[in-house]
């Protein structure tokens, strides 16, 4: 069994729709404040406001919005999604009818990734359950009017369909290929209509929210980051797993914790995350520091980083969509310009040609996949110069 | 051929359920998702008869199925073994599990068993990066694959 470690809100007990029974006595606009003035934002990496985005929503005028969840994990290194789906499903889907109250939607998705294909038939019973207990379908423990069922729906092995328009446009039956935005998805979602795209994590935390207050929720994390993080953490430590750790912990805290010794490199955000050395151990995980979706990959100090940079470049060529020229044509230029420096050939000239691709792909490509390429490659060539000479011309 | 009608169950503003046509685009990937399981893999054939089913183009529906790495155009093993080649699995030893199952199977990575009982892949990140080295059996998840474990695995398959 993996090592989890429980920390004050994701983990803690609730009773089962406390929380939403609350929510709807009160009124939508009370429930939207509410999740403002918590400050949650999104936990799948990006940090965008949920109070922002739902408000959004909510605002926009139609008859038909949306309430999906992100339930694609495919980040290396990541898989708190995975223990949350087999652990507290009930507490996801529960946050997403509150949500789909807040923002007057009536029908909602978990877009699940392939590979938890085998979770599909328990998931499906308790949404079952959930339509037996009244807590899904027509008018909600009897609230009027208020009606709202979610569905499964599987992906089919796309890591690029994590990014929410991708994610979107896969539902609609086409090819993961994220969107040009704005227009945002609380506009412009699925078929159309405003439909908002959070990440599980985020609505596990909103019963939570719901039940305790905003102030219960903000006292927890630092002031610009409330509340906790799950760490997926991996690689070399004692102890890998699931740990809910409050925003604000340094990484040599949590390295501490998970009984890491002989450190020489953390990969945080996962691929597309940094390299951290250790003097940068002191930085702490939160959003005005080192965010992250929640991969914590740790490296001793037998290992080669460059293999791990070309590991990352070699992730990227097999799931960029190749819909965008920085992304599809960057990719395979920074694996042979990897190849190059690794074998001792590359001089001074042709290494900032590369950081300036590395320049062009983070300003140019469409989606976060092809703008977060470059950051595990440069960060580890930075931290890592004595694993490789470049050719002084 | 003619077009066929598929329903699902809708909830509509006064709170009655009701059963509606639905045949837009959305169900392909449910549709490919059935054919896929059913049949092992989506021919021409079938792609043809989605096409018609939703009123786009087959070569739309080729589009689709090419884009997803779970989805083939060509039939595979009746079973699928996905070895995690990500870093925490290669780290933990992906590489070396890889390499007793080509053994064990006579075949590469990517390849088919001459009599079609397995298919050996790499895959992405598989979300068990704390069980590494991981793989996935058909849909299931098995964690900390050891070399030893691997004759016992390939036995279990029907």
């Amino acid at each position: 069994m993996a090592e989890q470690y429980s920390g004050p809100v994701v983990f803690s007990d609730l009773e089962p729709y406390d929380a939403l029974k609350k929510v709807l006595t009160k009124k939508k606009i009370d429930v939207l404040s509410e999740i403002r003035a918590s400050n949650l934002r999104g936990r799948g990496g990006a940090g965008f406001p949920t109070g922002i985005k739902w408000n959004l929503a909510a605002t926009a005028k139609d008859d038909k919005k949306y309430v999906v969840c992100n339930a694609d994990e495919g980040e290396p290194g990541t898989f708190k999604d995975r223990v949350l789906l087999l652990e507290m499903p009930e507490r996801l889907f529960e946050g997403m009818v509150i949500a789909a109250y807040a923002i007057g939607a009536d029908e909602g998705f978990v877009y699940l990734r392939g590979e938890y294909h085998s979770f599909f038939p328990e998931l499906e019973k308790i949404l079952q359950k959930m339509r037996d207990d009244k807590a899904l379908g027509a008018n909600i423990f009897g609230k009027d009017g208020f009606h709202f069922d979610i569905q499964i729906r599987m992906g089919a092995g796309a890591y690029v369909c994590g990014e929410e328009t991708a994610l979107i446009e896969s539902m609609e039956g086409q090819r993961g290929e994220p969107r040009n935005r704005p227009p945002f998805p609380v506009n412009t979602g699925y078929n159309g209509c405003p439909t908002i795209v959070n990440n599980i994590e985020t609505f596990v935390n909103v019963p939570q929210i719901m039940a305790r207050g905003a102030d219960w929720f903000k006292g927890f994390g630092t002031e610009k980051s409330a509340g906790t993080k799950l760490l997926s953490v991996s690689g070399d430590c004692e102890r890998p797993g699931v740990y809910e750790v409050e925003y604000g912990i340094s990484i040599q805290d949590v390295l501490n914790l998970v009984g890491a010794k002989d450190v020489q490199a953390v990969q945080v955000g996962g691929a597309s995350g940094i390299c951290l050395a250790p003097k940068d151990f002191g930085r702490v995980i939160a959003f005005e520091d080192v965010p992250t979706g929640g991969s914590f990959m740790v490296f001793n100090s037998s290992r080669r980083m460059l293999d791990a940079a070309e590991n990352f470049l070699e992730f990227f060529k097999e799931e960029s969509c190749g819909q965008c020229t920085p992304c599809r044509e960057g990719i395979p230029v920074l694996i042979e310009g990897l190849k190059q420096i690794r074998s001792g050939m590359c001089g001074t000239e042709y290494f900032e040609d590369l950081e300036s691709l590395c320049e062009t792909m983070r300003l140019a490509s469409k989606c976060g996949l092809g703008q977060s390429v470059p950051n595990a490659f440069l960060s580890i060539l930075d931290n890592f110069q004595n694993e490789y000479e470049l050719v002084s011309k | 051929m003619t077009r066929m009608c598929y329903v699902t169950k809708k909830i509509t503003k006064d709170g009655k359920e009701e059963m509606i046509c639905d045949d837009t685009r959305a169900r392909l990937m449910e549709f490919l998702h059935n054919e896929q399981e059913e049949k092992g893999y989506i021919s021409d054939e079938a792609m043809q008869s989605m096409a018609d089913c939703l009123g786009i183009h087959p070569v739309e529906v080729y589009s689709v199925v090419t884009f997803y790495s779970f989805l083939t155009t060509r039939p595979r093993g009746q079973n699928i073994i996905r070895v995690s080649t990500c870093m925490p699995c290669v780290m933990a030893g992906a590489e070396k599990i890889v390499e007793t199952f080509e053994q064990a199977l006579g075949i590469a990575a990517g390849e088919t068993t001459p009599d079609k009982k397995v298919s050996l892949e790499r895959t992405s990140c598989i979300g068990m990066c704390d069980q590494a080295p991981a793989i996935l059996v058909n849909d299931r998840l098995v964690g900390k694959v050891t070399p030893d474990m691997i004759e016992g695995i390939l036995k279990d398959l029907a």
